[in-house]
C-alpha cells in the first residue's frame, strides 16, 4: 500500500474535465485508488465521487494506492496532480 | 358590522372574477402572441420501494443496464442539438452527465446493492445518487451546487428510463411556455415543438433562452419577476415581446387593442424586410453606422440577415459560458478568429472580459455591492497575465484588420493608460515572436461610469473611439439597480440627466476628433433615435432583432430635424415631458411604428 499527500494547483480546482481525466487514468491501473478529504473517502475511479470532492485550489488530498501496480499508478497519478492536470495554471 | 362583513364578502366575490393584470419583464425576443399558459416544471419521478425475488434480480439489473444506454442516447441527442443551435462550447454542460452514466464504480455499487438488498433498481439508484447530490448541495462552492443539478438531472433521467416511461415532451404545442428558469437543454427542446412564446422569471436579453428564442423567432419576455406566483396553468395571457409585457386575463378591449398591435407589427415587419439591403442613411444623405451587439459566433448569420454592418459590441464573456476555467490563449484565439472571419468584410469591436457585476461571477469572490465592485477592466488589470492572455488572443485574431478593442468599466484616466501600457507591451512581445497582428488596431473605452463620462474629453484624447454603454450608465447615474423590482420604475433611460450626459460625452469626444458609438439598450429604443442622431452620434450598435426598426427611423428623417429635436430635448427637465415630446416627433416621421409606453 502506498499513501501520498498532494495539493491542488489549478485555479479552478478539480473540476469536471480534470476529474474525468483522473478517473480514466486511475482506471488504467489494476490497483485500488482512494482519495481522502475532510473525512470523506472516495473511490478515485468513480467520476461522481471525484466530482463530489469539490477540491478547490490549495486544498490537500490524501491518496491511497493498493494493488500489484501501485508504484506505477501512484507515480503517474501524483505527476498528474503536480503538473496541474496538464492545464494552464 | 354585519354590513361591513357583507361589503367585504361582496368585494371578495368581485376579486374572484378574472381581473386584468399587467406584468413587466425584459423584452427578449420581439412579437405579440395570445395564448394559454403552459407551466413547465421539472419531471420528478415517483419512486416506490419494492422487494425483488431472487430469480428476478438479474432481470432488475438488465433493466438498469438498458436504462443507462437509453439515457445516454437521449443525452447525446440533446448534446448534438445544442451544438447545432448554440455552439459546441455550450454543449459541454452535458459532458458531466454523460460521464456519470459511464461511471463504472457507481454502476458496480448499484448492481451489488440490488443483489444484496433485493430492492428494485429505481429505489437503489435514487438512494445511491441522492447521497452524492446531497453532498454537493451542502458545499459552500457555487460551482459544486450547480453540479448537483446535473446529478439530479441524470438521476431523474435514469429513473424514468428504468420505469420505461417515455420522454414526454414537456412542452405542450401552441401554448406560451412559462417557467422560473430554463436550462439550455430545455430551451433547445423548443425547436422540436410549436411554442407560441416564452416567459421566465429569471434571465435577460443575453441568456441562452433569449438567444434561442430570437434565432427561432419565438416572442419572449424574460426576467418577469414574481410571475410564476401570479399566473396559473391554462391562464389566458397576451405576451408582448416588443415591450416586455405580459397581460393576464386581458379584457375584451385590451384584446382588441393588442390584435391591432399584432397586425401592425406583422405589417411593420414585412416592410422592414425590404430595408435589409438598403443603407442606414438619413433623408438628407448622412450615413450612420448601424451594427449589432452579439455574444456568440452563431449569431453572426442572423445579424447579416438583419442587414447589420458588422458588430459594434462583441461580449467576449461568451467564450466563458459553459467553461469551468478561463479558456487558454489558443482557445480564445480560435473563438475571436472565427468571429473576425465570419464578420469580414465588416468589422467587430471586441470588448475585453466584463466579468463581475451580474455576469459570470467567480464564485470565490462574494461582494456586498458587485456592481460597485470587482468587475470589467478592474478584473483584467488585477491580473496582468489574465489580461495579456486575452489581448494576445485578440491581437493574433486581428490579421484581417477588422478588429477593435473596447475596455469596459473604465472609471479613470489611469486605468486607460495602464490598459494601453499592457496592450503596447503585448504588441511588442508578439513582434519579437514574429507573430502577425494588426499593428494599427484601434482601442476604445466604454463610457458607462459617470466619472468616465465627465472625463470624456481627456479619455478620448488617449484612445481612438468611445462607446456609450447606456444600461450601466443609467444605473450608475440614477443610482438604480434595474433588477430591483421595488425601484424598477425609477430606471428611466430617457431621464433628462441621462440624455444630457450622452450629449456631453458625444460633444467632448468630437472636440478631440474621436467617434462615439452607443451599445446599450437605449440605442434600440425608437424614441431615442432622433435625439441621439441630433447629438451627433456616429454609430448605433443594437440588439440585431431591433436593427431594421432603427434603420427605418434613420431613413425616415433628416439630420436637420434630428438636431432640432435634440436641442428641444436638452431643454426639457421632466422624463414624462421628454417621452411625450419624443413620441409626438417620432409619430410625425414614422406614423406606423409600434412605440413602448
Amino acid at each position: 500500500m502506498i499513501e501520498k499527500t498532494i495539493t491542488i494547483m489549478n485555479r479552478a480546482g478539480l473540476h469536471t474535465r480534470p476529474a474525468a481525466t483522473l478517473v480514466k487514468l486511475a482506471a488504467s491501473f489494476k490497483s485500488e485508488f482512494y482519495i481522502f478529504k475532510d473525512g470523506m473517502n472516495i473511490n478515485g475511479k468513480s467520476i461522481i465521487g471525484v466530482m463530489t470532492l469539490a477540491a478547490e485550489q490549495g486544498s490537500t488530498l490524501a491518496l491511497k494506492f493498493e494493488g500489484e501496480d501501485e508504484v506505477v499508478a501512484s507515480n503517474a497519478i501524483c505527476e498528474f496532480f503536480e503538473k496541474g492536470f496538464n492545464e494552464q495554471l | 358590522m354585519l354590513f361591513a362583513n357583507f361589503l367585504k364578502k361582496d368585494l371578495m366575490n368581485n376579486s374572484n372574477e378574472k381581473i386584468e393584470e399587467v406584468f413587466k419583464g425584459i423584452a427578449a425576443s420581439p412579437g405579440i402572441v395570445f395564448g394559454e399558459v403552459y407551466f413547465f416544471t421539472k419531471h420528478t419521478p415517483r419512486i416506490e420501494e419494492k422487494n425483488i425475488s431472487s430469480q428476478n434480480i438479474e432481470n432488475e439489473i438488465t433493466k438498469f443496464e438498458h436504462a443507462i444506454k437509453r439515457s445516454e442516447v437521449e443525452l447525446l441527442k440533446i448534446q448534438t442539438l445544442t451544438e447545432q443551435k448554440i455552439g459546441k462550447s455550450n454543449a459541454n454542460i452535458f459532458e458531466a452527465q454523460i460521464l456519470i452514466l459511464n461511471d463504472a464504480i457507481l454502476f458496480k455499487t448499484i448492481c451489488e446493492l440490488i443483489k444484496r438488498t433485493k430492492k428494485n433498481a429505481e429505489y437503489i439508484v435514487n438512494l445511491e445518487i441522492t447521497k452524492y447530490q446531497q453532498l454537493m448541495l451542502s458545499s459552500a462552492d457555487e460551482y459544486m451546487r450547480e453540479r448537483a443539478h446535473d446529478v439530479e438531472d441524470v438521476k431523474n433521467r435514469l429513473i424514468r428510463n428504468i420505469q420505461q416511461e417515455k420522454l414526454i415532451s414537456r412542452f405542450k404545442n401552441n401554448t406560451i411556455v412559462m417557467s422560473e428558469t430554463l436550462t439550455p437543454a430545455d430551451t433547445v427542446l423548443f425547436s422540436r415543438n410549436n411554442i407560441l412564446g416564452v416567459v421566465t422569471e429569471t434571465g435577460g436579453t443575453t441568456s441562452h433562452a433569449a438567444l434561442i428564442a430570437r434565432s427561432l423567432r419565438i416572442p419572449a419576455v424574460l426576467g418577469a419577476k414574481g410571475i410564476c406566483n401570479s399566473i396559473k396553468n391554462s391562464d389566458e395571457i397576451i405576451l408582448d415581446g416588443n415591450r416586455g409585457v405580459i397581460i393576464l386575463n386581458p379584457t375584451k378591449e385590451t384584446k382588441k387593442n393588442y390584435h391591432a398591435r399584432q397586425k401592425e407589427f406583422e405589417k411593420f415587419e414585412r416592410r422592414l424586410e425590404k430595408l435589409r439591403d438598403l443603407p442606414a442613411v438619413t433623408l438628407d444623405d448622412f450615413e450612420i453606422g448601424l451594427s449589432s451587439n452579439i455574444e456568440f459566433v452563431e449569431e453572426i448569420d442572423y445579424i447579416h440577415s438583419q442587414g447589420s454592418h458588422g458588430i459594434g459590441l462583441y461580449r467576449s464573456e461568451g467564450v466563458l459560458i459553459g467553461q469551468d476555467i478561463i479558456p487558454s490563449e489558443e482557445e480564445q484565439f480560435n473563438a475571436y478568429k472565427a468571429i473576425a472571419d465570419k464578420t469580414f468584410p465588416f468589422s467587430v469591436i471586441m470588448r475585453t472580459f466584463d466579468i463581475g457585476g451580474d455576469k459570470v461571477v467567480d464564485e470565490h469572490v462574494k461582494e456586498e455591492n458587485p456592481f460597485l465592485g470587482f468587475r470589467g477592466v478592474r478584473v483584467s488589470l488585477a491580473s496582468e497575465k489574465f489580461f495579456t492572455t486575452q489581448l494576445r488572443a485578440i491581437l493574433r485574431a486581428s490579421t484581417r484588420k477588422n478588429i477593435s478593442i473596447l475596455l469596459p468599466m473604465i472609471s479613470s484616466l489611469e486605468e486607460v493608460r495602464e490598459s494601453k501600457r499592457i496592450l503596447e507591451k503585448t504588441k511588442d512581445d508578439l513582434k519579437n515572436e514574429n507573430i502577425p497582428f494588426d499593428e494599427k488596431i484601434k482601442i476604445g473605452v466604454m463610457i458607462e461610469v459617470p466619472s468616465a463620462a465627465l472625463l470624456a474629453r481627456e479619455i478620448s484624447a488617449e484612445v481612438d473611439f468611445l462607446s456609450i454603454g447606456t444600461n450601466d450608465l443609467v444605473q450608475y447615474l440614477l443610482a438604480v439597480d434595474r433588477g430591483n423590482e421595488n425601484i424598477g420604475n425609477i430606471y428611466q433611460e430617457l431621464h433628462p440627466a441621462v440624455l444630457r450626459t450622452i450629449h456631453f460625452v458625444i460633444s467632448e469626444a468630437h472636440k478631440a476628433g474621436k467617434k462615439v458609438g452607443i451599445c446599450g439598450e437605449l440605442g434600440a429604443n425608437p424614441l431615442a433615435t432622433l435625439p441621439l442622431l441630433g447629438f451627433g452620434l456616429d454609430e448605433f450598435s443594437v440588439n440585431p432583432a431591433m436593427l431594421p426598426e432603427v434603420k427605418k427611423i434613420i431613413r425616415s428623417i433628416t439630420m436637420q430635424d434630428a438636431k432640432r429635436v435634440a436641442l428641444k430635448v436638452l431643454e426639457l427637465s421632466d422624463t414624462n415631458d421628454i417621452k411625450n415630446y419624443l413620441k409626438e416627433e417620432l409619430h410625425k416621421v414614422v406614423p406606423d411604428i409600434p412605440i413602448n409606453d
